[in-house]
């Protein structure tokens, strides 16, 4: 039998190693699901987590993707990270990420056809209002009635869907689709293209703004007073009450970062690599940073890898799903497969274990 | 708009259909959480038995083969939660999240093997004499096995927890698992049957989905029947018996929604798609400011020895 035995202090060594010991065990059961699925295992995982980055003809058009991808995911996680360091459980982000995308597209969408400068930054202020909103729902809620917040985000998702999909088909339709649902192309209205700063690098204003949320995020957690009570929060409630910190004030800060990032996510995602608002331009980035959070250990720096990673098994996901026909469902299995596994592992972070003799 | 169309003894008989499932996963729900675990994977474990159910009821061309499977494999897939939560003692709200993911992809993997295919239905039960009653047979007495079965499941609990020894050791470990073990009781085994039997009950409830509610594979069929059937559990106050209650009036909300918009009721369609997720979160503010909170005492702690 083996015994845990707690530790003292959580393991350095494995809160850094544990997300490496993950990405192993999912590479081995992805090579043994491909296999499975009668696909030839090392070539798949070669086509997904090589060829994007340095294949001569494909890494021309990945490699950017990276970043392009990897963006909504970092803010996501960013924002998501605050929230689950307090236990403020916000799972609802795929909805945030929705509505911050409906109220800033809508507003580029008002201006149109008139150009002028003004017309981006507008657009992603009042994408960040929407999401921000949005997460005020379960705030006011969980703050005035106690209600369970991991629960009202959620259906929140599903209420958000709703909502996408009547704006996509009603009010935020182009006059001009010959009847498809779907919004006018944002990314081809020149003021609120969201459009590479570099060519070929794929920084896009929404990068910067992951990036800058990666450092705004650090700062917090390591040198103000609200990081701290954040994290006292998390570990020990009653320790962050007799502290004064009011448990109230930690679920609005966490929500509203979240859902602002979310909906920063959200407006760079439609006005960029999405290009319109449809029922389906999501593709569930909200649910995928949750995982991101947590191979990030909630660590900003983490999340950065961690959502560099996850891109590379989207953009390797696809290329896998062109040239050897892999369903696209088993690139979801497969980053659900790394969540579980390191949650696994998060054992030896905690825990001492040995060998008893029974 | 003309609701003249609608049938109400129809309308009776489909709202107890689009409620089984909810009952069946809110009932295996509420075993596990009256143990002390708060298992969020309910719609992975869920929409597993949906694929799980279709594809062996096609395969072996017998839905009640389905129901069979469906309940084994998603206890089995439960297991997997009951292992990493109770054994290398994971965060559960993680984990169970994780188990909802997981669940999503794994069963639109197997959904693509599927494709369109139809299955056989499940035969009505014939109850003698009452069934052929006028308005009344249609309504109650014209239903399949498991929708009786799951009515029959809610007296069950309601009794094991209420009167037997059993269930009190499972609320026991549930209230306080420090007090439990100390009596010597073993709390990770309850717990871990706990589990894999809310497992079960999910898995049969996503296969009603999938073999009579919709009898056909779409991706992402449960559309989030397994968060409402958390909030059951939080509107029932953990209690078996207000469970089907919870079920009944949100099978109800769904199905009038559906009616309503086949009868083109002058409310746009999308309120209407999203009036039961909308009802759902008022219930729960209303239960928050009113009910008595019951919640076990242990829920969602980690136990140590």
């Amino acid at each position: 039998m083996l015994s845990f035995e707690k530790r003292p202090q959580p393991s350095k060594f494995w809160i850094i190693f544990t997300p490496i010991l993950a990405v192993i065990l999912t590479l081995i059961a992805g090579a043994i699901l491909f296999s499975t699925l009668g696909k030839p295992p090392l070539e798949s995982l070669k086509i997904i987590f090589w060829d994007p980055l340095f294949h001569p003809n494909y890494a021309a058009y990945s490699r950017p993707q990276l970043l392009i991808k990897a963006g909504p995911l970092i803010l996501i996680a960013i924002g998501l990270s605050f929230g689950f360091k307090a236990g403020v459980w916000n799972i609802g982000a795929e909805g945030q990420y929705i509505i911050g995308a409906v109220i800033g597209g809508g507003v580029a969408l008002a201006f149109y056809p008139y150009e002028s400068i003004i017309v981006f930054p507008l657009a992603v202020l009042f994408g960040a209002i929407g999401g921000f909103l949005w997460a005020m729902i379960p705030v006011v809620l969980r703050i005035y009635f106690k209600t369970n917040e991991i629960l009202v985000s959620l259906m929140l998702v599903y209420v958000a869907e709703s909502i996408l999909i009547s704006v996509s088909q009603g009010l935020l339709r182009n006059p001009e689709g010959m009847g498809f649902p779907g919004s006018r192309n944002l990314n081809q209205y020149a003021s609120s293209a969201n459009n590479e700063l570099i060519t070929g690098t794929g920084l896009h204003w929404g990068v910067i703004f992951a990036l800058i949320s990666v450092i705004f995020a650090y700062f917090i957690f390591q040198k103000h007073t609200l990081g701290y009570q954040v994290k006292l929060t998390g570990e020990a409630p009653k320790a962050a009450k007799f502290a004064g910190v009011n448990p109230n004030l930690i679920v609005f800060f966490c929500l509203g970062i979240s859902g602002t990032l979310a909906g920063l996510a959200g407006i760079f995602e439609v006005t960029g690599q999405a290009g319109q608002i449809t029922s389906s331009f999501n593709s569930g980035y909200g649910f995928t940073a949750i995982i991101v959070a947590f191979l990030g250990r909630l660590h900003p720096v983490g999340i950065l890898l961690a959502a560099l990673l996850m891109a590379l098994t989207y953009i390797g996901g696809e290329l896998a799903q062109f040239q050897l026909q892999l369903p696209a469902a088993s690139i979801q299995l497969f980053q659900g497969m790394l969540l579980f596994f390191l949650l696994a592992a998060d054992i030896l972070v905690n825990y001492r274990v040995s060998r008893k003799r029974s | 708009m003309d609701l003249s169309t609608i049938n109400p003894a129809l309308l009776v008989a489909s709202l107890m259909i689009s409620a089984t499932p909810i009952l069946l996963a809110a009932l295996g729900e509420t075993i596990v959480e009256k143990s002390g675990v708060l298992n969020l994977g309910v719609e992975g474990m869920m929409i597993i038995g949906a694929v799980v159910g279709l594809f062996s009821s096609i395969h072996f061309s017998n839905p009640y083969l389905g129901f069979v499977f469906a309940a084994i494999f998603a206890s089995i897939f439960s297991g997997i939660f009951g292992i990493m939560v109770l054994y290398f003692k994971s965060n559960q709200v993680a984990t169970g999240l994780g188990l909802t993911l997981v669940g999503l992809g794994l069963s639109s993997l197997i959904g693509e093997f599927l494709g369109s295919q139809k299955t056989e239905l499940l035969e009505p039960v014939y109850f003698p004499f009452l069934s052929d009653l006028k308005f009344i047979g249609p309504m109650f007495f014209n239903h399949d096995i498991l929708l009786y079965f799951s009515i029959l499941l809610t007296l069950i609990l309601y009794i094991f927890l209420k009167f037997s020894r059993a269930g009190m050791i499972l609320r026991a470990v549930g209230e306080n698992h420090d007090a439990a073990h100390a009596l010597g009781y073993n709390v990770q085994l309850v717990r871990m049957l706990a589990i894999m039997f809310g497992g079960a009950c999910s898995g049969l409830g996503g296969a009603y989905i999938s073999l009579v509610r919709v009898p056909q594979w779409t991706d992402g069929l449960t559309a989030g029947t397994g968060w409402i059937a958390l909030a059951i559990v939080v509107f029932s106050n953990w209690n078996a018996s207000k469970v089907i209650l919870g079920a009944y009036l949100f099978g109800g909300i769904t199905v009038l929604q559906l009616n309503l918009q086949a009868a083109g009721v002058k409310i746009p369609v999308e309120v209407l798609s999203m009036s039961p997720y909308l009802v759902t979160i008022c219930v729960l503010v209303f239960i928050s400011v009113n009910g008595k909170n019951s919640s076990p005492g242990s829920l969602g702690k980690t136990f140590h020895i």
